[in-house]
């Protein structure tokens, strides 16, 4: 049990009428990097919503870090350890790399002073040019503002939150969908960074390549519900495509969809 | 493809590439500009070889012509404190028009806390009180002025964050609640006859001081503490900052609190300095107040600008309505040329933002 970082049973969440996700039983172990794939509207984004405490869930459990959580925003889910890189990207274009990097938890001191506490400018640098160093992210100028970066610098620069925080669990959506060849390659060695340091992490993406490239395993949506999982040895393209669209089912996740 | 071990990918970041902060290009305007009046009275016929800048007479021990230039940061000095705050809302990518009525309003409500009981021997003549607020200490009239002004203030931000109504709207309603409230408070009858204390927060060259004193105070602020970084924060990706756990709505309030409370403070030294209060004062102090930030740089968008840049951005104003003066401009062209002027500012500044992003 104590090897398992995330475990959901039964997560469930409908919009009204809209059954977005039913009965999604899952689990991650320590150092794992899972893939999450699956047709557009099957449920990724919105299995990716309940555990980021984005949105509530109708029902079900889950378990994180061998606790039971129930997470009233992303900021609890944030400050348990879960850190999300959101397709859109949260940055603020006009500040730059330590003060997007330390959003909202920036590092202060003359802490009696409330609102009006000093920013410790020189503790945060610090911390993220170690930041960025852990995850291989190479960014010579950090004090060069957002707006002056390219998609896929932008892109490490939230990437590289997740390595500066010690996280538990990282989950990226659609990390590199609106990036060139290049800055996808950038990205991918992020991810493989993080999986030689032992972080687990939890992909959603579209790109066969990539994730065939990048992850031990393959989680296939459909219609709300998980119909495959694969490990990557096991499978190929071809079996995973006929997953998504509805031609295979895995044989445990019989009759569900 | 031999490096992408290393993390960028084969992209280059420029570590060389410093930028060029936007207020260095408000000082050039601003010396460019005093040259320009410096050769226009130089040049023009009706001159008689008068000096913008020095003192081409022998009236003052340095060269340069110091009552021209106290005039000019003078003139400046109260709108200015205003566009201090007003610099912060817009950086939160709001506005604040409520600031030129407010004056008003806080000028005639402090005045009558700061009203002296004996005038030249004789009793005030139009106490608006009773005789229980004659001859306070002067800290009374301070405190309830910006009292009012965080009141004022707080009802601002909690429309702009709670009811999400535009900041425009909002402050445009509270721009003609104040101006009643001004109205109102003596049914239109000045209010005069401050005590000692009271005239002196704004005489002479007070004003001035207070200017730059509050200045420093606020680019501290901005720059160096969590309230400044939030509202640049707020007004850069106002969904970011609050996906990153940023109190959005409670920091909004805060924002147009010490925005009120900075106009009702230049109230305070303009009814000093006057000497007296009435209605009408303040008008047009708002469109001023922003314009002064937006010459100085700062982004009606959010995000973008400064109090070092504001500051730069009060004395080309000062400069240009000083300039206009002294090369015996009419005032209603005056009044023109300021808008050509505020116009070509924002346009000025959008360009240079899209050949920034360009450059990227």
């Amino acid at each position: 049990m104590s090897d398992i970082i995330l475990q959901t049973e039964g997560l469930t969440k409908h919009y009204g009428g809209v059954h977005a996700l039913n009965d999604a039983d899952f689990t991650l172990k320590k150092g794992e990097h899972v893939a999450i794939m699956g047709d557009n509207g099957a449920g990724k984004s919105t299995f990716v919503r309940q555990i980021t405490g984005v949105e509530q869930r109708t029902s079900g459990k889950i378990t994180f870090d061998g606790n039971e959580v129930h997470f009233s925003g992303p900021i609890d889910a944030r400050e348990a350890g879960i850190e999300t890189v959101f397709q859109t990207l949260a940055l603020a274009d006009d500040l730059d790399v330590p003060d997007n990097l330390f959003l909202g938890r920036e590092k202060t001191k003359l802490n009696w002073l409330g609102p009006f506490r000093f920013l410790d400018y020189k503790a945060m640098r610090r911390e993220t040019i170690e930041g960025l160093e852990r995850t291989g992210v190479k960014i010579p100028n950090i004090r060069n503002t957002i707006a002056n970066m390219s998609g896929g610098q932008r892109q490490c620069v939230a990437i590289a939150r997740t390595a500066t925080f010690a996280s538990k669990l990282t989950i990226m959506d659609e990390p590199t969908a609106a990036l060139g060849v290049q800055e996808t390659a950038q990205v991918e060695n992020i991810i493989r960074t993080l999986k030689e340091q032992g972080e687990p992490l939890i992909l959603v993406s579209h790109n066969m390549r990539q994730v065939f490239d990048l992850v031990d395993r393959i989680i296939v949506f459909r219609r709300g519900r998980i119909v495959a999982n694969l490990n990557k040895e096991d499978t190929d393209g071809n079996d995973v495509v006929s997953y998504i669209t509805g031609a295979k089912t895995g044989a445990e996740y019989e009759g569900a969809a | 493809m031999s490096d992408t071990s290393q993390g960028t990918g084969g992209l280059a970041f420029d570590s060389k590439k410093r930028s060029w902060p936007n207020e260095l290009n408000i000082f050039f305007a601003l010396i460019i500009i005093v040259v320009i009046f410096e050769i226009l009275g130089q040049t023009l016929p009706y001159m008689n070889d008068q000096s913008f800048l020095f003192d081409t007479r022998d009236r003052f021990d340095t060269i340069f012509n110091e009552a021209r230039l106290r005039i000019i940061i003078l003139q400046v000095s109260i709108i200015g404190i205003i566009a201090l705050g007003v610099t912060q809302v817009i950086i939160t990518a709001g506005i604040d028009l409520s600031s030129g009525p407010l004056v008003g309003a806080t000028a005639m409500i402090v005045m009558s806390f700061a009203q002296t009981e004996l005038v030249n021997g004789n009793l005030n003549p139009n106490p608006v009180l009773g005789t229980w607020a004659f001859d306070l200490p002067v800290l009374i009239p301070v405190i309830v002025g910006l009292a009012f002004g965080a009141f004022i203030g707080a009802i601002n931000g909690s429309l702009i964050a709670y009811t999400r109504i535009p900041p425009f709207i909002a402050t445009l309603g509270m721009f003609l609640i104040c101006r009643g409230i001004a109205q109102a408070w003596t049914r239109g009858k000045p209010v005069s006859f401050p005590t000692e204390g009271y005239a002196a927060l704004g005489k002479g060259m007070m004003p001035v001081f207070w200017f730059l004193a509050l200045a420093i105070l606020c680019h501290v602020l901005l720059r160096y503490t969590l309230y400044g970084k939030h509202t640049y924060a707020i007004g850069s990706n106002e969904d970011a900052a609050r996906m990153s756990g940023i109190n959005v709505q409670r920091h909004k309030v805060l924002v147009y609190m010490i925005a009120s409370m900075l106009a009702a403070f230049a109230a305070v030294i303009l009814s000093s300095k006057n000497l007296t209060a009435q209605s009408g004062m303040g008008i047009f102090y708002e469109l001023y107040a922003i314009a002064m930030a937006v010459i100085g740089g700062v982004s009606l968008t959010g995000g973008r600008g400064s109090i070092v840049g504001t500051v730069l951005g009060a004395m080309v104003f000062g400069v240009i309505q000083s300039g206009f003066t002294y090369i015996k401009l009419d005032a209603f062209y005056q009044l023109m040329a300021m808008g050509g002027i505020i116009i070509s500012a924002v346009v000025l500044d959008k360009m240079r933002q899209e050949r920034a992003l360009l450059r990227s």
